[in-house]
């Protein structure tokens, strides 16, 4: 039984958030001013982002399939909400919300796009989602002008910066999109068919089910999940700009790796992918704390990640031993 | 040598115009259209031609700031094509002389602009080492709003500087304007580090180094996308109103910050016009006019009270 237990723990999260728990207790020793509430409140505020971001990316990779447009779909989301909301014709709470359903309606499209082009002509999605990652920038930049959007409403611009005792608005937000993400993937037929998917493509058809469809709605998924990030980056900065968002892709799967799910897909989990993310925010700003430069700061958090999936590999093997 | 080649140059275009009537062409090679700083001195350039009417304009952008290649592959369109003037503004001022080099020895008439190209690299490349250069001085502004900024806080001051991306040379030109000023005022400078040109890392390394440095007085942001991140990490702290930030490149939406008292200033490139003034200098020189070495720009602090007054 003991046993038992202790195989489950380190099949699940338990692995990845002790790193993070090390991480954290490395820096609070080292850097007096890491252990400041508010620092605590300045990580959860930046990496509720990439968390978001990461939570639909982790659909994609357990369906063995990957989403590089995610940065570009980011930006074009912000201008298509930032042309809605800085619409002066329109009432402020109207135009707040229109701007959240442009927002998730461009998301969904690009997803939509990615999703059904890959599944019709069997592409990898590798290739698929580099292509999106051009047709989004172009459009955003096209649409835009390549223009910075900055003129919000002042209310919106203000719940940007709220927080319930000492925990941001943004990263409640996020929180609760890891919640509903996990509580789908756990506990629906929905969810419990990505995973199936992810690990036997074949014995899900064969058994007839419509994988085609699973398929294609996790790229949806990822395409909202990208939208409202894109929402909580105008409530963050109150910018909207066709040139943000570059490299982002790469943050949302190094999160969706480090915490734990497989890049050939059926394994992992949202909770291992908000510690993911987690990981990813705390050694940003623990190793600026610290006063490491620009280019050890680069090499430090490279080898992390590296170290990390090394350490998850060793994880799934001893789960394995322990069974 | 030089010439030489532009004679050459007037009696190609001589025989050109001449046999076809056609009108001088001149080809513009940009950095990041997806740069509004970039976008906007293309806009420029295209509104002076249409008005000027007396030469065709082909612009070429690329996709991003580093693309070293899309530049190189226009270079060698427009020799090609026999153009009569390449504007360049370099990706990369190593990695772009050969191509300037092939151009010139195939009698177009280069002007670099905006960034300069390196001296030793031209120099290896049998060109010279004062190469004509139009454009602003990069140093010059960031000091000039740097000292403003100064002037502003008192000598000993402590700052910060946010940098652009490491290597490049604007990055590194703004730099040494910001660290011109710490040395002038004996300002305390508490950290120099980059956020690559992207608020919502300089509001990330913003947010951080105010954790780690709470006493910092003022900040200076090698431009202003990064100058917005930093704004932004100033107000959620609450600090706004005791640290003063300036910028570079004056783009709409720090306007809106100077003008609501939230940033202290920026520096105007007057970026519509730069690559008009390179057309126009190219002109000058064709037109019998001897130039070479660095034809300045202006630059500008821009502050509240520019708004002020109008």
């Amino acid at each position: 039984m003991t046993k038992k237990r202790l195989s489950f723990l380190l099949m699940s999260e338990a692995g990845i958030g002790l790193v993070l728990v090390l991480l954290c207790l490395i820096f609070a020793l080292y850097e007096p001013n890491f252990r400041k509430p508010n620092n605590i409140s300045n990580i959860f505020t930046q990496i509720s982002i990439n968390t978001v971001i990461s939570v639909g990316m982790t659909f994609v990779i357990l369906l063995g399939g990957i989403d590089l447009s995610v940065g570009s779909v980011l930006s074009l989301c912000t201008i298509l909400a930032g042309l809605v909301i800085s619409n002066g014709d329109l009432s402020v709470p109207m135009a707040i919300i229109l701007a959240i359903l442009a927002s998730l309606a461009g998301g969904i499209v690009c997803g939509l796009f990615n999703g059904w082009v890959s599944e019709r002509w069997r592409i990898p999605s590798f290739v698929v989602t580099l292509g999106m990652l051009n047709i989004a920038r172009g459009s955003a930049l096209s649409i835009s002008n390549s223009r910075t959007i900055f003129n919000f409403p002042r209310a919106f611009n203000a719940v940007g910066t709220q927080s319930f005792f000492g925990i941001p608005l943004i990263f409640l937000i996020a929180l609760a999109i890891v919640l509903v993400g996990h509580f789908v993937l756990s506990y629906t037929v929905f969810g419990r068919m990505i995973y199936g998917i992810g690990n036997n493509e074949e014995a899900v058809r064969l058994s007839g089910h419509n994988v085609k469809f699973y398929k294609v709605t996790a790229f949806v998924i990822c395409g909202m999940a990208v939208g409202l990030a894109a929402i909580l980056y105008m409530l963050r900065l109150n910018i909207a700009s066709p040139i943000l968002g570059v490299g982002f892709e790469l943050n949302a799967i190094a999160a969706v790796v480090i915490g734990g799910t497989s890049m050939s897909g059926g394994k992992g989990s949202l909770i291992g992918t908000l510690i993911g993310a987690a990981i990813m925010g705390v050694l940003t700003n623990g190793l600026l704390l610290v006063g490491l430069s620009d280019f050890a700061r680069q090499i430090v958090t490279g080898f992390i990640i590296v170290a990390a999936v090394i350490l998850d590999t060793y994880r799934v093997k001893l789960s394995h031993m322990l069974e | 040598m030089k010439k030489t080649f532009l004679a050459v140059l007037a009696l190609c275009m001589f025989s050109v115009g001449a046999m076809a009537g056609e009108k001088p062409v001149v080809g513009l090679v940009m950095k990041s259209l997806a740069n509004e700083f970039f976008k906007t001195m293309e806009e420029g350039a295209r509104k002076f031609a249409e008005e000027d009417g007396t030469f065709t304009l082909i612009p070429v952008g690329m996709n991003s700031e580093t693309d070293i290649d899309t530049q190189v592959n226009a270079m060698e369109n427009f020799i090609t094509r026999g153009v009569d003037m390449i504007i360049l503004a370099p990706a990369d001022s190593v990695g772009l002389v050969p191509s300037v080099k092939k151009a010139v020895d195939a009698g177009i008439l280069v002007l670099n602009f905006d960034v300069t190209l390196d001296k030793q690299a031209l120099v290896a490349n049998d060109l010279p080492e004062d190469f004509l250069f139009v454009g602003p001085d990069n140093e010059e502004g960031s000091e000039r709003v740097g000292d403003f900024m100064a002037a502003k806080l008192g000598s000993g001051a402590k700052v910060i500087i946010i940098e652009g991306n490491p290597g490049a040379d604007n990055a590194k030109q703004r730099k040494a304007g910001f660290m011109k000023t710490v040395e002038k005022y004996n300002l305390e400078l508490l950290e120099s580090t980059t956020a690559h040109w992207e608020t919502e890392e300089a509001n990330t390394v913003m947010t951080n180094l105010l954790t780690r440095f709470p006493d910092v007085q003022g900040v200076m942001c090698a431009n202003d996308s990064m100058a917005l991140g930093v704004v932004k990490a100033l107000e959620a702290a609450g600090r706004i109103n005791d640290i003063d930030v300036v910028g570079f490149d004056n783009i709409g939406a720090c306007q809106e910050l100077i003008r609501d008292g939230k940033m202290l200033a920026t520096v105007d490139q007057f970026g519509p016009e730069m690559a008009a003034n390179a057309i126009k200098v190219g002109f000058r020189i064709i037109g019998g006019e001897k130039l070479d070495g660095w034809i300045k720009t202006p630059v500008a602090v821009v502050s509240a009270q520019d708004f002020i007054r109008k």
